[in-house]
């Protein structure tokens, strides 16, 4: 449908008019905001798009900050961030605004996830918008552990010797690759300098780009709702679908109360509690990179710890390293796993809401376990929880297909406010 | 592999402290030190005043706090210019200088077998707790190079400086027997008490204050803007929540409409 045209548009003298001339400014506005309808029936789990997106600029603005004053370097890295948390004037609300926001990033993201498998987002004919979705989720994973290396703590260090010597377990190549990711024999100057570069150039933009196409994919589909039915298949007189409303004003409004909500957390975090008990920031990371002193336990940050902890519950290290791998890219694969005729769980039978029940429960058992020494019974239990998590994705296209579902409504759940 | 073999240690007399007390009514002194807080409150300006005077005139010898500059400590800790000169520079520094020890690196390399570490961000690497525990719990040990040894960290390199003021005591471990999941019979050798070989020129008392005071202002030292940081919360939780209230009356205003 063609947008409507602002009367000021029409005129051929001012600014607005000088500028629609020659920019289509209006047609972009009413495209992707006044005239782009979503659904009227979202719910709290739908707030969690635009909170990533919110999280993205915080991440960027920070950053930028940051960069200013932060010195790659083996010998200048450590101390720089001290200059920013004791010396740069608010350099320590910059700074934990950033590694709080890594960890907020993937709250968001993972809440958004599981958002699409509980209302069956990632199905026809949105599996293109999930693939790419995912890309943001394997470029900010890049993202967050190369950010996590440039304070050149202890575990910064010791977590880049156990994350890139991974690549290691790669048949033929794997040491040659190593060699190259670091530039040097060991976790070095070298790989501090380049980690920086791909942290602050590289993958962001590459972040920027697939977030731009991520949203592009959304609106040619328009969004799935709680109900998992398709708006655009039930139009009214005036051309617009019946159960949506225009993303703005309705949805821009009640997304602000979403970022108050979010950004009421995050300074209760960043302004009281900034290590989060060492989950957020380490301990052993306000010790210097030493590469003579291992420290006790090496963990990644909480956000990889279920990969984490499925890679040290295989006895074979390559094995391990090839279900990691695995268990972060079976989500690819989800859009044609799921032979469910309905989406939503709404609709759908205790096998599937039983599955993702099991799958959220073993995520975070997982999570747990890879922040724990891998003894006794913690590696007993990851096994269990890695073999849940697999059975998940594994099984799905047998237990979708039989489950029980029930029958899906034409029209939207939603009730009107007073 | 040293890390990890007094990782151990300590892992394991925390396990045996623990089915200690269970099994038996409270201990000698120093039974419970691994249940030490350091009670640390960086708004007690006072304490940390005290904290560094105490650093200024034990620590600073061998360790430094080179992230902390003597103005920046003058200016946080309330303490006059001329104050700062007179009591808590060394001589030769200037207030706009880092707090660096004297000792060379070499020299300290040479006599402790490792520099004595900067204590800039102790207090964040191994929290308030352990240095409390850690500054108290040293202990006469004949078999070590510096005559001391200490039960938060076994096998220390830094020899009990403190024990002027604390004054000497003796570690009395006892053997446990202990039968293990296999079976087999081990025996273990766990700290059971304290007892005093010599008073020091403090009182038990004044000794745990001067401890409080110094972990206090290695807190401090370790996130000097923290005091400001947690009172500058406060006004920005209160205005985000009457933002996000006001931004829900709005959402509420144009969702009338949606029927």
């Amino acid at each position: 449908m063609a947008p409507d045209v602002p009367a000021d548009a029409t005129k051929t003298r001012g600014l607005r008019a000088w500028i629609y001339k020659r920019f289509p400014i209006q047609e972009f506005i009413s495209e992707q905001l006044t005239d782009y309808y979503a659904p009227k029936n979202f719910n709290i789990w739908y707030f969690f798009g635009s909170l990533a997106l919110v999280v993205l600029v915080l991440q960027l603005a920070t950053g930028i900050f940051l960069t200013m004053f932060y010195k790659p370097g083996e010998a200048t890295a450590f101390d720089s961030v001290e200059f920013i948390m004791r010396e740069v004037q608010w350099g320590w609300l910059i700074r934990y605004l950033h590694s709080t926001g890594a960890s907020l990033f993937f709250i968001v993201v993972y809440l958004h996830m599981f958002r699409a498998m509980l209302y069956g987002s990632y199905k026809a004919p949105r599996e293109l918008l999930w693939l790419i979705g995912m890309l943001v989720y394997f470029a900010l994973m890049a993202e967050a552990f190369l950010g996590y290396v440039l304070p050149w703590g202890n575990m910064s260090f010791w977590g880049a010797q156990v994350i890139v010597n991974l690549f290691g377990t790669i048949p033929v190549i794997g040491p040659g690759l190593v060699e190259w990711i670091r530039g040097d024999y060991g976790i070095a100057d070298a790989t501090l300098n380049r980690f920086f570069a791909l942290h602050v150039a590289a993958v962001p933009l590459g972040i920027l780009l697939v977030v731009m196409l991520h949203l592009v994919a959304l609106h040619q589909t328009g969004s799935n709702n709680p109900d998992g039915i398709e708006i655009k298949a039930r139009v009214g007189p005036d051309g617009h679908p019946l159960d949506g409303i225009p993303f703005h004003p309705y949805y821009t409004v009640k997304d602000i109360v979403g970022v108050g909500v979010m950004f009421v957390m995050l300074a209760i975090v960043v302004f009281f509690v900034p290590t989060f008990g060492g989950l957020f920031l380490e301990g052993a990371n306000f010790e210097p990179a030493n590469p003579m002193s291992t420290p006790e336990h090496i963990a990644p940050v909480w956000y990889f710890t279920p990969y984490y902890a499925i890679l040290r519950a295989v006895p074979n290290q390559r094995m391990g390293a090839l279900l990691m791998f695995l268990s972060v890219a079976l989500f690819v694969f989800l859009p044609w796993l799921d032979r469910s005729p309905v989406k939503s769980m709404r609709y759908r039978g205790a096998l599937s809401r039983g599955a993702l029940a099991m799958f959220a429960i073993s995520f975070i058992a997982l999570g747990y376990l890879g922040l724990q020494p891998a003894e006794g019974l913690y590696v007993i239990l990851a096994r269990i929880f890695a073999v849940f998590y697999f059975a998940f994705f594994v099984l799905m296209p047998w237990y979708s297909r039989i489950d029980k579902v029930k029958q899906v409504p034409e029209r939207v759940t939603f009730h009107a406010h007073e | 592999m040293r890390t990890s073999k007094t990782a151990l240690a300590v892992a394991w007399l925390l396990v045996s402290a623990t089915s200690f007390a269970a099994t038996e009514a409270p201990g000698g002194a120093g039974a419970d030190w691994m249940s030490w807080h350091a009670a640390d409150d960086v708004t007690n300006t006072a304490s940390l005043q005290r904290g560094a005077r105490n650093f200024m005139s034990y620590c600073v010898g061998c360790h430094s706090l080179k992230y902390e500059r003597y103005s920046r400590l003058g200016s946080d800790l309330e303490i006059s210019p001329e104050e700062l000169q007179k009591f808590l520079i060394l001589p030769g520094d200037k207030a706009s200088n880092y707090i660096l020890t004297s000792m060379p690196a070499s020299d300290a390399q040479t006599w402790f077998g490792k520099p004595p570490p900067d204590l800039s961000l102790m207090a964040r690497a191994r929290g308030p707790d352990y240095l409390y525990q850690f500054l108290k719990t040293f202990y006469v040990d004949s078999t070590k190079p510096t005559g001391a040894n200490n039960l938060r960290l076994d096998a220390t390199a830094m020899p009990a400086v403190l024990s002027d003021l604390e004054g000497l005591k003796r570690a009395v471990f006892q053997d446990e027997k202990e039968t293990g999941a296999d079976g087999k019979v081990m025996t273990r050798h766990v700290f059971n008490h304290f007892e005093t070989v010599a008073p020091g020129s403090m009182s038990a008392a004044q000794y745990d204050e001067f401890v409080h005071d110094t972990v206090n202002f290695l807190d401090y030292v370790g996130e000097p803007t923290q005091a400001t940081r947690r009172s500058l919360g406060i006004w920005v939780v209160l205005f985000l929540l009457v933002f996000t209230w006001l931004a829900w009356l709005l959402k509420q205003e144009y969702w009338k409409d949606v029927r």
